[in-house]
């Protein structure tokens, strides 16, 4: 059905989506978990109460995550180039996604960290713990199942951004479905990558929902 | 009480909690005195700020105005990390428990542990001694989610006991359990106190909590101390109102006493006017409950009727129909009296 040539080029952008999409997430991950978890604890009745800190990061992220993805990826093109010395091409791509899912992310493990049950961040203060080791040993551990879940959320909307990066150069997937589809009205090369954009979405979700039944011992 | 030194102090504790725009007094004024190897009692009805009180112990809340002595140590000298370390002498155990869910026992026994520095090995000796003690060794792997109510208060009691506290602080930890689940934790607190000469403080709004374990007692009404002293004594001599209405709650304890069984007792004129009923309360040392009275005295003879709950004991009942049968009155058992 598809020449080899095609084929080949299917399978590259596939590889260039997984690349851009988990590597985004994990960077992504590095700002987000750490910003979730200052946003919990220096809440009026946190760990850490810290009301200015608390006000000056919900309005940053607030702004962040309102500016569309498309005009964000345009906007911070510039220090796109300045990082990886390029605006073309999946690792450019990372930048304005890491951007963009950072804030995101940060207020997923904000929503899963205040489900860890206050009660047991009580005990813990009781048995004299401070709170480094009620952030390590407590809230994170506690909260794992919900994380996991956080962070498959987190991927797929990852990925369906990455795919939006193709307008501009951005490659993989979602470059073939834009190139193929959109300007060549190519319907069976956008059809397949749809298709395959779907796929990894739907294995990125299963193997979170897995992995978090597995790690959570409430039931 | 094994001496008379106190290892808690209160000194005209207060705390306020300030709103948006109000102020709410939890706590006014306490003054308290905490002996070392003591049960103690803190009952109140709830909101009378006793959850509060026990919180402000091991400084979980900052008292507004008052002082805290902890074994000599006024809490409000000390800093962060002192107040932790002194927190790892001070065991709590609470109404939900309040498990790690993603740790076993074993492990949330450990937890206070590892805070104190243990090592890993030698912390899951002292959590298997521990799970031995609270009987539950068998369960070392089980997740909390996978334990009766019971069961987790134990692994709690074991966890909050790891680090050889000298107090054990606990808040309403019989409240979410059945009674007989209660009798089996409160029988564990009587023998740890023994065993381990551990000064336990319990925060609860249950009078029958405190008679079973509880040397002295405080009753705590709207943030202030109502009274203070031995269990026995507040429960024969109760002195201030909050105090009897907690011993003597709407009679809640002579339904449980009673059995089902009801009779109506018609004075025809046949009987003279006497205290029949206090006659037979002496004379079998069971109590009746009058659930309905209307009598009159005419020139020496008793018109009328009452109705009465019998005892639960059957063979009791019975001799009661006969004896009041005997004394030429008329007895019908009615079901029920409504």
């Amino acid at each position: 059905m598809f020449s080899p040539v095609v084929i080949k080029m299917i399978v590259r952008g596939l590889g260039e989506t997984l690349y851009m999409t988990l590597l985004s997430t994990a960077l992504a991950y590095v700002l987000g978990l750490p910003l979730g978890v200052i946003l919990v604890i220096t809440e009026k009745d946190g760990l850490c109460p810290n009301i200015y800190l608390n006000k000056i990061l919900n309005v940053v992220i607030n702004l962040t995550r309102s500016v569309p993805f498309l005009i964000l990826l345009v906007a911070v093109l510039p220090l796109t180039r300045a990082i990886v010395g390029t605006t073309i091409g999946s690792s450019a791509t990372v930048v304005p996604l890491v951007i963009a899912a950072a804030p995101f992310i940060a207020r997923l493990v904000e929503s899963s960290l205040k489900e860890v049950d206050i009660g047991v961040i009580e005990a813990a203060q009781s048995m004299g713990a401070n709170p480094k080791e009620i952030i390590y040993k407590v809230l994170l551990p506690e909260a794992l199942p919900s994380l996991i879940v956080g962070a498959a959320i987190a991927v797929t909307t990852i990925l369906s951004y990455s795919a939006m990066a193709g307008f501009v150069g951005g490659r993989g997937l979602g470059t073939i479905a834009i190139n193929y589809g959109y300007h060549r009205y190519q319907k069976d090369i956008m059809f397949i990558t749809v298709a395959l954009l779907v796929i990894v979405v739907q294995v990125l979700q299963e193997i979170g929902m897995k992995l978090a039944a597995v790690f959570d011992k409430r039931k | 009480m094994k001496n008379k030194e106190p290892i808690i102090r209160l000194l005209n504790l207060s705390k306020t909690f300030r709103g948006a725009d109000n102020e709410v007094k939890a706590l006014e004024d306490i003054t308290l005195d905490i002996y070392a190897g003591e049960i103690f009692g803190i009952i109140g009805m709830s909101g009378a700020g006793k959850s509060t009180l026990v919180r402000c112990i091991n400084f979980l809340e900052k008292p507004t105005k008052g002082t805290v002595i902890f074994d000599g140590q006024d809490l409000s000298t000390l800093t962060r990390s002192e107040l932790y370390k002194v927190r790892q002498s001070m065991g709590m155990i609470f109404q939900q428990f309040n498990l790690l869910m993603q740790r076993t026992a074993l492990g949330n026994i450990c937890f206070p542990l590892e805070i104190a520095g243990w090592k890993k090995t030698e912390a899951e000796a002292r959590a298997k001694e521990l799970l031995e003690l609270v009987g539950m060794a068998d369960k070392a792997d089980a997740y909390p989610a996978q334990l009766s109510g019971g069961q987790q208060q134990r692994v709690a009691i074991a966890r909050a006991l790891a680090t050889n506290p000298k107090v054990l602080l606990c808040d309403e930890a019989t409240s979410a359990l059945d009674p007989s689940t209660t009798r089996g934790v409160l029988t564990l607190l009587k023998d740890i106190n023994k065993r381990l000469g551990i000064t336990i403080v319990v925060i609860t709004h249950e009078m029958s909590v405190i008679e079973e374990i509880c040397q002295r007692v405080t009753i705590i009404d709207n943030g202030r101390i109502a009274e203070t002293g031995n269990v026995e004594e507040i429960f024969t001599k109760p002195k201030s109102v909050a105090a009897r209405r907690l011993v003597f709650p709407e009679d809640k304890k002579i339904e449980q006493l009673m059995g089902s069984r009801c009779c109506r007792i018609v004075f025809d004129g046949n009987s003279s006017f006497e205290p029949i009923i206090a006659t037979m309360v002496l004379e079998f040392r069971h109590t009746v409950n009058i659930l309905f009275a209307d009598t009159k005295n005419i020139d020496g003879q008793a018109f009328g009727q009452i109705v009465i709950q019998l005892p639960e004991a059957k063979s009791v009942a019975d001799r009661m129909i006969g004896y009041l049968r005997s004394k030429g009155l008329t007895v019908e058992e009615v079901d029920g009296y409504v």
